[in-house]
């Protein structure tokens, strides 16, 4: 079992199946880098049967809720998120792209006053499949390739 | 709908029934203001222009409409003589602004300044134009006057001409247009066709869409002619330009094959896309869409104040 190669946590949350490369991301994401946060590890570059490799970010002592994690759905659209209780998983699900995004995407117009004032850069997801979301200020859309080089 | 203190962003924040409740208003204001000369309903109030880039038409008949309405007017036609120049934010700008007024009317280079300015003011804001995306009052306008020459939306046939796929007018346009029963033809050159996903939108709402670069092959069929600038600026070729230039001159040699009732219409300014020697014949529509915009305009200001 890879997951053992970074000790069971007892309480908290295990998001896997993260696209290898992606942990740190995940893990900026949801702000769980601050100093007076819980434990918090990542393994990376894990052997997986489903994506080949895969990253894994476990935090000790905190309960992600599923509208939190969905918040990486754009870039770890295949992570499962466990939720860990006394050793046991109590709850599993998968994270699902939310009808908005708001502060963690940037927009790619530079012309968007969202990239010249201060404001949190908000978007509505008008598709989930292919990926699509619209400018809540400038309303120019944008796709996959854009939405992943601006996050 | 409630119209007191709400924002006139964007086309899309608009339902069909809310067209056509500005454009009966719009009418309403037009016949009193011909009967008494000039109304009161926003006597005591005060709008600001806030015009960070230059505009004629939009600002003076922005402010035309507030003085026949009975209200007054502060503002600036440019950001040069103001505290923008050190750096001040757009979003203190109007926290300023909405102290000494009732209700804004902001034209912004940055696509979205207006959807912004609206968050941070507790007054309305109209937009007047945000960078290459949306300048709905001029769609509100263009459709009254289609409105007061033809009676009804429904039913026409409506060209778009020139530059499809940079231009913020036709888009919005195209898309209220959505709401009626009528059928497009999109002429342009190749390389300024309207933008896929919006010719899939307008086909998903059910509107019959015939795209084309041969404007002579369809200027018989149609009601009104929209037409617009192409920006040289565009063209990485001048001769390209050149080309496509010439072959969207309307003019009346090119009017003998249209119908008696054809209407040309275009947002100004122009520049040669329309031969001054249409003016003066029936077809010319262009300065009754300059007329149309001060009525609809003290619609949306009047609403908006909630005074009417």
């Amino acid at each position: 079992m890879a997951e053992l190669k970074v000790s069971a946590i007892k309480e908290g949350t295990v998001i896997d199946h993260i696209p290898a490369g992606k942990g740190l991301k995940v893990i900026q994401i949801l702000r769980l880098d601050r100093v007076n946060g819980g434990i918090l590890l990542l393994a990376a570059n894990v052997p997986s049967q489903k994506l080949g490799r895969k990253d894994i970010v476990k935090i000790e002592g905190k309960y992600l809720s599923e509208e939190e994690v969905n918040k990486i759905a754009l870039i770890a659209p295949t992570a499962t998120v466990n939720i860990i209780r006394d050793y046991a998983v109590t709850e599993k699900f998968n994270v699902e792209i939310p009808g908005e995004i708001v502060g963690i995407l940037k927009c790619g117009n530079p012309n968007c006053v969202s990239n010249h004032e201060y404001t949190a850069p908000k978007f509505y997801v008008i598709s989930k499949e292919p990926l699509k979301v619209r400018c809540h200020y400038c309303e120019r859309t944008m796709e996959e390739e854009e939405i992943l080089s601006n996050l | 709908m409630e119209w007191k203190n709400r924002d006139v962003i964007s086309i899309r924040d608009f339902s069909r029934e809310d067209i056509d409740f500005v454009l009966e208003t719009a009418g309403r204001l037009e016949r009193e203001l011909a009967e008494k000369g000039a109304l009161r309903y926003a006597e005591g109030k005060i709008l600001a222009t806030l015009f960070f880039e230059p505009s004629t038409r939009t600002r003076l008949s922005f402010e035309s409409a507030m003085h026949r309405l009975g209200g007054s007017v502060i503002g600036f036609a440019s950001a040069a003589s103001t505290s923008v120049r050190k750096g001040e934010s757009l979003r203190d700008t109007i926290k300023t602004v909405e102290q000494y007024s009732d209700v804004i009317v902001l034209r912004h280079p940055k696509e979205g300044a207006a959807r912004l300015a609206a968050e941070v003011a507790e007054i309305p804001v109209i937009n007047a134009g945000d960078g290459s995306n949306q300048h709905p009052t001029q769609t509100l306008l263009d459709l009254y006057t289609i409105k007061r020459v033809f009676g009804s939306i429904d039913g026409l046939k409506i060209g778009l001409l020139g530059d499809l796929k940079y231009g913020r007018t036709v888009h919005s346009l195209s898309e209220a247009l959505a709401f009626y029963d009528v059928e497009l033809y999109l002429i342009s050159p190749e390389m300024l066709k309207m933008p896929k996903h919006i010719v899939e939108e307008l086909r998903e709402k059910g509107v019959r869409i015939h795209e084309t670069s041969n404007l002579e092959s369809v200027i018989g069929e149609l009601d009104v002619l929209y037409a617009t600038r192409i920006q040289r600026e565009r063209f990485p070729d001048e001769q390209e330009y050149l080309k496509v230039k010439g072959s969207y001159v309307v003019d009346c040699r090119l009017l003998e094959k249209a119908k008696e009732t054809l209407k040309v219409m275009h947002p100004l300014p122009r520049v040669d896309e329309i031969h001054p020697e249409v003016d003066g014949t029936k077809h010319a529509l262009y300065f009754r869409q300059v007329f149309s915009g001060v009525p609809v305009r003290m619609a949306l200001l009047g609403l908006t104040l909630g005074v009417l």
